[in-house]
């Protein structure tokens, strides 16, 4: 009860934040476009079925693409790192995952170093697929590469403020 | 687990690259009802911070409106009366063509690369797809999506958006299209260089599309370049509408559409 409650708190103020605000901050240029809403993904806990984090990236990717009126483009880059995701923490953690129980990947529970490799992999790895569909449909090899920059230096930057300012909670290693 | 994955990702690819072919879709009208809802909510709110920009425009338009009431303008009497009038077909009378629909803007995005406007007017509100929107200040975009109580227009600042454009003191058609850097700041090509071009010179619509009325500003020469291979220019158009605080938008329906494309209709047919 208290995990849903949690889980979807974060889902809403996330998103907001994500839809309501981020989208109307004018940009300092063509190619700096925050995303950081699968942070969402990234934080579910260890134990979450592959099944289950399909079904919520899809779910995720869906409602924003709603309201960014992209319908399938935020979809189909949150499914890719829904999909990657458990086998980025099996190449990090060589520990059985299950043990691990309710804990969510952060800094306590995985290492300052593994944890900072899990985010880096995976926003390059949104931001790069999300991209590459965007330049399939117009822009040019120079917008892929500079966009692909510039997106993901901002998304981890608003993933490391997010980071200093939600505090969670988990059993130290 | 790979071919579930597989499954959601072909569904995900398949809507992003048939939507802007097959407009009305089932994804537009479940997903603008929906979101519309929201964004009325959120919408109400963020009103309040443009409250005064658009009470200004909208006095200005009031005030220009006004000024061509019949009641504004003095002729002098010089009129005299026919007493038989055997013309069977009159020659000076007005046929209405466009009708323009008050709507009010929902949503609006300028910082992606293909923004979209959601409207509150659907199709029970008489909205098609393909209409044209303006604003009190120019052309704003083109309907794509309608659903029962929303729509959804392809504004101006959309990377696949394309529009006829014609110089207003003089001729020469070209085309206005977006880079996708500046949301101010449209590009406008293929107007051959034997037109004479300066900075500050109006863009308006042409006279020959069927969407959009013709004469309406689009906006105003900013950067004159020439594109030495093919003889024409290359121009940066400052728009005229503040796509930054767009509140309110009409809707414009061509009336006499049907009889124009029946008349191209029984002509490809001949």
């Amino acid at each position: 009860m208290r995990f849903i409650l949690k889980n979807s708190f974060r889902f809403f103020i996330i998103f907001f934040i994500q839809v309501f605000i981020l989208s109307k901050v004018p940009p300092l240029h063509q190619f700096i476009v925050p995303y950081f809403y699968f942070i969402l993904i990234l934080w579910l806990p260890f134990r979450t079925s592959r099944t289950s984090l399909l079904f919520y990236g899809f779910v995720l990717g869906m409602i924003v693409d709603m309201f960014y009126k992209t319908p399938g483009l935020h979809t189909a880059a949150s499914l890719l790192i829904a999909f990657m995701r458990p086998y980025i923490i099996n190449l990090l953690l060589p520990k059985e995952v299950t043990e691990w129980g309710d804990d969510e990947p952060s800094r306590f529970s995985m290492g300052a170093l593994p944890y900072s490799t899990y985010i880096l992999f995976l926003t390059l790895l949104h931001n790069g697929y999300l991209i590459l569909l965007e330049w399939i449909q117009f822009g040019s090899f120079l917008y892929f590469i500079g966009k692909l920059i510039g997106t993901s230096v901002v998304s981890l930057l608003l993933i490391l403020i997010t980071e200093l300012f939600v505090h969670r909670k988990t059993r130290s290693r | 687990m790979l071919i579930f994955f597989l499954l959601l990702q072909g569904t995900s690819l398949y809507m992003l690259f048939t939507y802007n072919n097959f407009h009305h879709s089932i994804y537009t009208i479940f997903s603008s009802e929906l979101s519309g809802k929201v964004f009325d909510r959120v919408n109400n709110v963020e009103e309040y911070f443009s409250l005064k920009k658009e009470n200004q425009s909208l006095r200005l338009q009031n005030a220009a409106l006004l000024s061509r009431l019949p009641s504004g303008l003095i002729v002098a009497d010089s009129s005299f009366s026919l007493v038989a009038d055997t013309l069977k077909n009159d020659s000076i009378s007005v046929v209405r063509q466009f009708e323009y629909m008050p709507a009010k803007v929902l949503s609006n995005s300028v910082f992606l690369q293909q923004n979209y406007i959601m409207l509150h007017r659907g199709s029970d509100q008489g909205v098609l797809n393909n209409m044209a929107v303006v604003g009190p200040d120019g052309v704003i975009g083109t309907v794509v999506g309608t659903s029962k109580n929303m729509s959804i227009v392809m504004s101006l600042l959309h990377r696949q958006s394309k529009l006829i454009a014609v110089m207003k003191k003089g001729s020469g058609l070209g085309e206005v299209s977006w880079d996708g850097k500046d949301p101010a700041i449209l590009s406008l090509n293929k107007i051959p260089q034997t037109v004479n071009v300066k900075k500050g010179d109006t863009v308006i619509t042409s006279p020959y599309s069927d969407r959009f009325p013709p004469g309406m500003t689009i906006g105003y020469i900013e950067e004159v370049d020439q594109d030495q291979e093919t003889n024409t220019y290359i121009l940066k158009v400052r728009t005229s509408t503040d796509f930054y605080s767009i509140q309110h938008a009409y809707v414009v329906k061509n009336i006499l559409e049907d009889e124009m494309q029946e008349l191209k209709r029984k002509i490809i047919k001949e």
